[in-house]
């Protein structure tokens, strides 16, 4: 492949003789908020992940992807940590029925790359390709098409899972389904995930059709997604958080479909289904902290907001612009300074509406600044125990971590979240109180019963797991 | 473990009693994560009493364990006692210390000895064990009370001053040491604290109360200091006070 993802450098041996092989890492997740040291060595082999499970140390061990988490779902502080990444590629692929099984260890970037040539796409995509398929399924991650399509695990046929007790399971929504939604959004707790089979979207090029908008306050932006999600199967919005009284929630949506052949021009007709995207800039490796202030993300809101067109309507733009603008920066994450940041996303169902307001309205009075706060619509939900998406609104915010009033702020959003009948979203989640989070998630418990039953000695553990009292 | 935050499931307080460590304490518990507390002291009645101080409906369980700074053989299984748990100590204050009578120490070498022994030698004694088992356990915090007066020796203190200073030097060094291991040091400065310690004794320039020093505390943890002064103008006066020469700092009424 062209160009690989950045990942960081391990040890990549097959495990042979006594204890757990690897060497020590300081591992954190996107946030960069409570980095811990772990043993990190890659497996190569089906067997290699066996061994290396049956040898876990007693703080036990994780599977890690390419650490988009935001939070410390892939750190396992004094354990071991496996680095999934050396296992990646398409195995087996039934493009007649639109089917591949992939390596957990892939990336979404490599899938597409190998995918769109070939007039496929992935059923669901985030706002970065630099997720491997391993951590989808355990995040049961989103895109801007979860109105229309669900979550990635909706799309997922079946996958092989190593278990701490030491068993390979094959599961399936048909075979073990319990196995199976318990993985699905469950954080990588149920298993090291060997490879999956993942149903496809057909497409006929590589861009995108995108009408988009401004909206001059929330109501107006709200009024908009519900009036005309249904016509279109991506819809995400982004909103200016520091906009405060009238213009609270004032933002830009953004719609658009897979583009058919027909609406190419003449230069992008001779290669349609061309898909090479590259990093465009690299964040330095420090940025002091403070960079990201009220002030810095004032202006760049103001500039955002007032560069969107009022109106435009099927406007070409690549996939890697219209999904994964952020992946042009490499590192982006840095530009918030050592001491990292965390992002917040909930969900609350439909009706909640003045919550989002109500969240939206305590961070700008506290002035926080949030570079990117996205609001989108769910549709229904899936089986998944811990999945997060229910059918409502879901908001994100990333904030700077450093001041000591956050944490209470925090807390006080988690409270109007869960008086809706909301919950927070683990991928993202680094400081959620574990009681709440037993409300939010009230199907945990279920959850625990299908993970003690597959690793009764909790084996697999991760300082997520650690942190939630799990 | 520490949340993205650093709030601390786990907290034992060395020098359970001390007014800069519980006041610290409290301000960390403030968090609401924490559900496991070990005070650790010589009175087991001021600990007792400390500890109901701390619970309260949604407080933290708390344990009171005997420990003393002088007795360094027996703080390795002071360590293995309070690290023996299922969960991992995610914070630890070093409040203990000694501050004597300037004056007794130059006449009494067994104060002099103490002085240092509780202060610099019992403190390193323990933190050495406990920061093995952090180390360990890839995770960590630890918060050790220096002193102002660790910076530049005066007349009126320079026993206790001498024994910070060493403490002081320790903790830094170890503190690089740390980088890359999970466990951090946060060293702390204060100046002249209204406490317990310095009751009857004539206040500094720049006096401060734990509160403000448990803030300053608080808010270098959130923003990864390495080193916090209480009050913070502190770092400026002694980054001035250090650097004149001795006949004048001699001769001020410090």
């Amino acid at each position: 492949m062209s160009s690989e993802p950045p990942r960081p450098e391990r040890p990549c041996a097959s495990p042979t003789g006594e204890g757990f092989p690897g060497d020590d890492r300081l591992l954190c997740g996107w946030g960069r908020t409570s980095p811990s040291r772990a043993r990190l060595v890659a497996p190569l082999t089906d067997d290699d992940v066996a061994r290396l499970v049956a040898a876990a140390p007693a703080r036990g061990v994780v599977a890690r992807g390419l650490g988009r988490s935001y939070g410390d779902a892939a750190q396992n502080a004094g354990g071991g940590v496996l680095d999934m990444t050396s296992r990646r590629g398409v195995l087996e692929a039934d493009l007649a029925r639109g089917e591949v099984r992939v390596a957990a260890g892939t990336s979404l970037d490599e899938l597409m790359r190998w995918l769109l040539p070939r007039g496929w796409f992935v059923p669901v995509t985030p706002g970065t390709r630099m997720v491997t398929v391993g951590g989808a399924i355990a995040a049961d991650i989103h895109g801007k098409n979860h109105h229309r399509d669900g979550s990635f695990g909706d799309h997922v046929a079946g996958l092989r899972l190593r278990t701490g007790a030491g068993e390979e399971l094959t599961c399936s929504p048909a075979e073990l389904p319990d196995v199976f939604w318990a993985t699905v959004g469950g954080m990588g707790l149920t298993g090291v995930i060997l490879d999956a089979t993942i149903r496809l979207l057909p497409v006929e090029t590589a861009w995108m059709l995108v009408d988009a908008e401004r909206a001059r306050d929330l109501d107006d932006l709200m009024s908009r997604m519900e009036a005309r999600d249904a016509e279109y199967r991506y819809s995400v919005a982004w909103i200016d958080c520091l906009a405060r009284g009238g213009s609270l929630g004032r933002g830009v949506l953004t719609r658009g479909d897979h583009a058919p052949l027909d609406a190419l021009g003449p230069a992008q007709r001779d290669r349609p289904l061309h898909f090479d995207p590259r990093p465009v800039v690299t964040t330095p490796q420090a940025v002091p902290s403070g960079l990201v202030n009220r002030w810095s993300v004032r202006v760049f809101n103001e500039l955002w907001y007032r560069k969107a067109p009022r109106e435009r309507r099927g406007h070409l733009e690549s996939i890697a612009y219209f999904f994964h603008p952020l992946d042009g920066v490499v590192g982006w994450n840095r530009l918030y300074g050592r001491r990292g940041f965390v992002q917040y996303q909930f969900v609350v169902p439909p009706g909640a509406e003045d919550s989002v307001r109500h969240a939206l309205a305590l961070l700008s009075g506290a002035g926080l600044a949030s570079f990117l706060a996205v609001l989108k619509r769910f549709g229904r939900r899936n089986p998944g125990h811990l999945s997060f998406p229910i059918p409502g609104w879901t908001l994100a915010l990333d904030l700077p971590t450093g001041s000591v009033e956050l944490g209470a702020l925090l807390d006080r959003l988690d409270e109007i979240v869960l008086a809706a009948g909301g919950r927070v979203y683990l991928a993202k989640d680094a400081r959620v109180h574990p009681a709440r989070l037993a409300r939010m998630y009230p199907r945990l418990a279920e959850w625990a019963e299908v993970r003690a039953k597959l690793d009764p000695a909790g084996v697999i553990t991760s300082d997520l797991a650690r942190r939630l009292g799990w | 473990m520490h949340d993205a935050l650093g709030a601390p499931q786990s907290i034992l307080l060395l020098g359970g009693t001390s007014d800069l460590g519980l006041a610290t304490l409290r301000r960390v518990l403030a968090a609401g994560r924490t559900r496991q507390v070990t005070l650790a002291g010589r009175d087991p009645a001021a600990l007792e009493a400390a500890a109901t101080d701390l619970a309260g409906p949604d407080g933290p369980e708390v344990t009171c364990r005997r420990f003393d700074a002088l007795d360094v053989a027996g703080h390795e299984a002071f360590v293995a006692e309070v690290t023996a748990g299922p969960g991992d100590l995610d914070l630890v204050i070093l409040a203990f210390g000694h501050l004597p009578d300037q004056t007794r120490t130059e006449e009494d070498p067994g104060e002099a000895v103490r002085t240092i022994g509780v202060n610099f030698t019992g403190a390193v004694s323990v933190l050495v064990p406990l920061l093995r088992a952090m180390r360990a356990q890839g995770q960590g915090t630890v918060v050790v009370f220096s002193s102002v007066a660790a910076e530049r020796p005066r007349r009126a203190n320079f026993t206790y001053g001498a024994a910070k200073a060493g403490l002081d030097a320790w903790c830094q060094g170890m503190a690089d040491r740390l980088v890359g291991t999970g466990v951090r040091l946060l060293v702390v400065r204060p100046g002249f604290v209204h406490t317990k310690m310095t009751a009857g004794m004539r206040p500094a320039p720049l006096a401060t109360d734990p509160d403000a020093v448990a803030e300053a505390v608080v808010r270098g943890l959130a923003r990864g200091a390495t080193t916090v002064w209480a009050p913070p103008a502190l770092r400026y006066v002694m980054s001035g006070l250090r650097h004149l020469p001795r006949p004048v700092y001699r001769r001020l009424p410090l």
